[in-house]
């Protein structure tokens, strides 16, 4: 009898099979298609000639444009800066990443007040977007193309990542949630949403070089220090402010896992 | 936010197939702001879609139209050179149109 059996079972498992991986398929990436119906048109290219503009309009007391601001590759290049960042800086002797560093543009450039930089950082409900979102995505695309090059050489950058790391492991909250408890494992998803494991270099890769992306569910570009605030959030985290140095060592951190992946952003998300 | 529309039309025999993505905020009336006032319904009315002066596609869309909506259409009998037109006309009354040299 169970000789007999067997058989059938195993047509049965066989068909199972087939049905998962097909499934599988759809379910792993249903926004694919999407972009592939998309193309390049990207709702995101508005948001980044918005940020083509500002970045050179004069703004602030000293009606300063961002033309001299210095992303890391010295005063106004923007090509390729954004594969580089977070990275130290000499002037503030800090590691920074983009959006600290035109916090730091809007204050010592355009004698903006700290307060007024950082007033809003992200888009809420109904927003058609903010000054750096759009600068964020402006600088980001000058660096289509380029691999992600997180230099690590001065000791803070070093010790940046290292507390990224720690950070990225640690247990806290209501929820006793690290970023590791969804990050640290490949294949594995949150309802649709696929979760990139950021301890390897393809994952971390594909993370970082796909933000800042336009949001479909929200018609918003978001940056990665959003993305990194909403994980907070998640989370249960006291709110992770922009530019801070948590959120800068967990950028380095990932920045650092995803090197020689080619930056392709701004993306395009569910 | 208005004068932006992005359109690019490509020839495959005699169909041309235009893909126009415009920048517009669709809100629907229904959602409220972070400070619990509702937001005021914006969205696309009418949409025209011209080859040369002739009218190829008429639309009517409503709020369930998504966010910065992008449209993809086919249009028989285009020949390279023809110069697509697309405008939306918005519930405030607002206007954007855009062009794109069939190629």
């Amino acid at each position: 009898m169970i000789i007999k059996r067997l058989p059938k079972l195993k047509v049965i498992g066989l068909c199972l099979g087939l049905f998962g991986v097909n499934s599988a398929i759809a379910q792993d990436d249903p926004f694919a298609e999407y972009r592939a119906m998309m193309g390049d048109d990207n709702p995101a290219i508005f948001v980044s000639e918005e940020g083509a503009d500002l970045w050179q309009a004069p703004n602030g007391p000293k009606q300063a444009s961002f033309e001299q601001c210095d992303l890391g590759l010295g005063p106004g290049i923007v090509e390729g800066a954004y594969a580089q960042l977070p990275r130290y800086f000499a002037d503030t002797q800090q590691v920074m990443d983009l959006e600290s560093r035109l916090f730091y543009c809007m204050e010592t450039l355009q004698g903006r007040s700290p307060e007024e930089a950082r007033k809003k950082p992200y888009s809420s409900t109904g927003d058609m977007g903010t000054e750096i979102e759009a600068l964020v995505t402006y600088i980001a695309e000058q660096s289509t193309g380029m691999p992600i090059a997180l230099p690590q050489q001065h000791p803070l950058e070093i010790a940046a990542y290292e507390q990224g790391k720690s950070l990225f492991y640690y247990r806290a909250g209501p929820h006793d949630f690290s970023c590791a408890t969804c990050h640290r494992q490949s294949d594995k998803r949150i309802r649709l949403q696929n979760l990139p494991n950021l301890t390897t270099n393809e994952g971390a890769g594909a993370a970082y070089s796909s933000w800042p992306a336009y949001r479909i569910s929200q018609g918003l570009v978001r940056t990665m220090g959003w993305r990194m605030q909403s994980c907070g959030r998640q989370q249960r985290l006291p709110e992770l402010q922009p530019g801070s140095e948590a959120v800068i060592s967990l950028m380095t951190f990932m920045g650092v896992n995803a090197k020689g992946t080619e930056m392709a952003a701004p993306g395009l998300k569910r | 936010m208005a004068g932006q529309i992005r359109i690019r039309a490509k020839l495959e025999g005699d169909v041309a197939e235009v893909k126009a993505l415009m920048r517009h905020p669709m809100e629907t009336g229904q959602r409220k702001d972070s400070a619990g006032n509702k937001i005021p319904a914006h969205f696309i009315t009418q949409v025209i879609a011209k080859m040369g002066d002739k009218v190829v596609l008429e639309s009517q869309w409503g709020a369930a139209v998504s966010q910065n909506p992008f449209l993809s259409f086919r249009v028989k009998g285009a020949k390279a050179g023809d110069t697509i037109t697309v405008e939306w006309l918005d519930n405030k009354g607002e206007t954007d149109s855009g062009e794109a040299v069939v190629k």
